[in-house]
């Protein structure tokens, strides 16, 4: 067998896999039910994935149901995610000893132990490649981000069940993944029985296969995958139109809805930490009692006034500077900084928004009256 | 420093006012670092810890509580006189606290139905923040404050640089820690959106909506906020009681409280048990 490869596992040989990738030195999570949601967490078996669970979601608004099936993944992305494992909320990077006239660096080391993840969504997985352009390809490079993630494991489950929040069919990011991977499964359930067709991504995938029972895929189980998909994509309610949409967003800086989203917007960040893209951070150096000072690197959201801080004072004061700022960054400028979008459409910012602001909504409105502004000074990307 | 060579330290001295101590013991709290604290800076003025007293100025003041006699009124300026930076701890100091619930009734309404004997107390009609007396140099928030955060400041006034303390909402503690928002799972209202940071989100970790007691975070909607749950099922008065607890009279929370409750008396006695004594 070789990469690009695809198989048939059965539920026991699932279990089988995550035994394996546990064997091989990693450490496994996935998605696990807790406090009333699925958030990501350590798997010991299959016996640990939300069997039976489903999801409800809308503006604001999560809730998990228990059902009676013995699907394992009918279900969409929850508040929690992968980003974390990667660009964790709280990092100490070194510490300084100050001595007599001198000063000792001493690294804090950062060896987690290589994580496989089983049960990534399609959207998560291309999220990780969006992260991967600011962390990895940029002029940048931030070492810890590209260990951990050079030495992850992830197998992706496509999805069956998008949420009322998901609208991944519109950013090409889901619910079916075809790139990114390192093995691709597809939970299929039917006349030849419950079932994950799995497409092999990578020579480590094969190896993490090694000693699992399969049969090779066939036609049948491919057509079952599409119905799937076909299922899902019809399911899915929440679309986004991207096209000429960046363009859009850049000449209407000034239009009237910033300021009306600005009157409902709590300015709390939630939309951006629970974002898989977001990546801000914040780098301040602490003191102890001892005298030493340690590096630290902490999450930071653009709706954090300290966060536009330069001398003097803040560059985005209001909400609607600050509101502006995170939507034109996911679907407008990031494509200038990163030549790709900064939303996969996963949905998190919609649902985890304590009061249900739904950036697709806002963005449409935009559309909707192109070039309706009230403007009283000159946009600075008004050439666009 | 090395220990044998003797260097001045800083003097601290912790102030009372109207307050519960919950603040001031926060710097008990620190039983690890105490000793540490003790040999980085003198505590000259301290009584929850020490009858010992070093006659001021000091360079540094912890003040608790509010202001809600003539007496305070004084003795604030006079703190003020001694100390080169003057830093208040909790939401006593930083709004008033929970007796500020009193600035919004007809002066003398809580102690006739508190006290057998109302005419003995000598106190103001208000109960007002720290700042609104004298110049504040820093403001820890909290009911009570986070000791950490108690120990940030100290350290940070030692090697001479800016606490790190932040002035964002409490949910960015949950996202942080992997807490799932009560709020949008449907457990239970919480505040934390409009509550600024610094207890590490403690509240919703164990399952209860945050209650506000940092206060508001910078530029919070407090108004959007209470509109969402007020869709949601949730009565006026009870979100009214909710703003109206230990920061109730931060402009933030007060303002959208009163608009919520027509009848502001009935709102905030209704909770009160009258003491029935002879
Ligand atoms: S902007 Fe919203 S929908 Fe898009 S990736 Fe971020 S959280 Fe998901
Ligand atoms: S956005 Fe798409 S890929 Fe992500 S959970 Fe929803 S359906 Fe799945
Ligand atoms: S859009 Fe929603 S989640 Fe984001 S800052 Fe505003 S209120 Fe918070
Ligand atoms: S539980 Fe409260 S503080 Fe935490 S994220 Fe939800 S609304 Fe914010």
């Amino acid at each position: 067998m070789s990469v690009g490869a695809s198989v048939v596992l059965r539920v026991d040989d699932l279990a089988t896999l995550i035994t394996r990738l546990s064997e091989l030195g990693y450490e496994v999570k996935g998605p696990v039910v807790r406090a009333g949601a699925i958030v990501s967490g350590a798997l010991s078996g299959v016996g640990d994935l939300p069997k039976g669970v489903h999801d409800e979601q809308g503006p604001g608004e999560y809730r998990i149901a228990h059902g009676d099936d013995d699907h394992l993944f009918d279900w969409a992305v929850g508040p929690s995610g992968w980003k974390p494992e990667f660009f964790p909320p709280h990092d100490e990077l070194w510490r300084a000893r100050v001595g007599d006239g001198h000063v000792e660096l001493v690294e804090i080391p950062d060896e987690p132990r290589p994580l496989a993840v089983v049960g990534a969504r399609p959207c998560e997985a291309a999220a990780l490649g969006v992260l991967d352009r600011v962390f990895i390809d940029g002029a940048h490079r931030d070492t810890r981000y590209v260990e951990r993630r050079e030495n992850a494991f992830v197998a992706v489950v496509e999805c069956s069940s998008p949420a009322a929040t998901c609208f991944c069919d519109s950013m090409s990011s889901g619910p079916n993944i075809e790139v990114g991977f390192d093995l691709a499964l597809t939970e299929l359930d039917d006349d030849d029985g419950h079932r994950f067709l799995a497409r092999v991504g990578s020579v480590r995938a094969l190896a993490a296969l090694e000693g699992v029972a399969f049969v090779l895929a066939s036609a049948v189980d491919f057509s079952a995958r599409d119905a799937v998909l076909e299922g899902a994509r019809r399911r899915m309610v929440r679309h986004l139109d991207v096209d000429g949409l960046a363009g859009v967003l850049a000449r209407n800086l000034e239009h009237p809805r910033w300021a009306e989203v600005a009157e409902r917007c709590l300015s709390c960040g939630n939309c951006t930490l629970v974002c898989p893209t977001c990546f801000c951070s914040d780098v301040r150096d602490a003191t102890d009692l001892d005298g030493d000072v340690v590096r630290q690197r902490t999450w930071s959201s653009c709706f954090s006034v300290d966060h536009s801080y330069l001398h003097g004072g803040a560059v985005r004061p209001t909400t609607q500077s600050r509101y502006r700022q995170w939507m034109t960054h996911k679907l407008s400028s990031w494509w200038d900084q990163f030549d790709t979008t900064g939303c996969v459409g996963c949905g998190r910012c919609v649902a985890w928004c304590p009061v249900g602001i739904d950036l697709t909504e806002e963005a449409a409105a935009i559309v909707r009256f192109d070039g309706v502004t009230s403007v009283t000074r000159p946009s600075v990307r008004s050439h666009l | 420093m090395s220990a044998d060579t003797p260097v001045a330290r800083p003097t601290l001295a912790v102030w009372k006012f109207a307050s519960c101590d919950g603040c001031q013991l926060s710097l008990l709290d620190l039983e690890p670092e105490l000793l540490a604290i003790t040999r980085a800076v003198q505590i000259a003025h301290f009584t929850e810890m020490t009858r010992a007293h070093v006659e001021g100025p000091y360079d540094v003041s912890l003040v608790e509580g509010s202001i809600t006699t003539e007496a305070d009124v004084a003795r604030i300026l006079e703190v003020r006189e001694q100390s080169r930076y003057l830093i208040t701890i909790g939401a006593c100091a930083a709004t008033g606290g929970v007796q500020a619930l009193r600035n919004f009734v007809e002066p003398g309404t809580y102690p006739a139905m508190v006290y057998a004997h109302p005419e003995y107390l000598r106190a103001l009609d208000t109960s007002t923040p720290v700042s609104a007396h004298v110049v504040v140099d820093y403001e820890l928030r909290g009911c009570p404050i986070d000791r950490f955060q108690l120990l940030e400041v100290i350290l940070a006034l030692l090697s001479h640089r800016r606490p790190i303390v932040a002035t964002h909402s409490v949910c960015q503690e949950c996202k942080a820690r992997g807490t799932v928002c009560l709020a949008v799972s449907g457990e239970s209202a919480c505040l934390g959106p409009v509550t600024r940071a610094g207890c590490n989100a403690l509240c919703p970790s164990v399952g209860r909506g945050c209650f506000g007691c940092f206060g508001p975070s910078e530029g919070a909607n407090v108004g959007s906020l209470m509109q969402w749950l007020r869709s949601h099922g949730h009565a006026d008065v009870t979100l009214a009681r909710l703003l109206q607890t230990f920061n109730a009279a931060a402009p933030a929370f007060r303002e959208v409280a009163t608009n919520l409750v027509a009848t502001k008396v009935t709102l905030v006695a209704q909770p009160l048990m009258r003491k029935e004594r002879s």
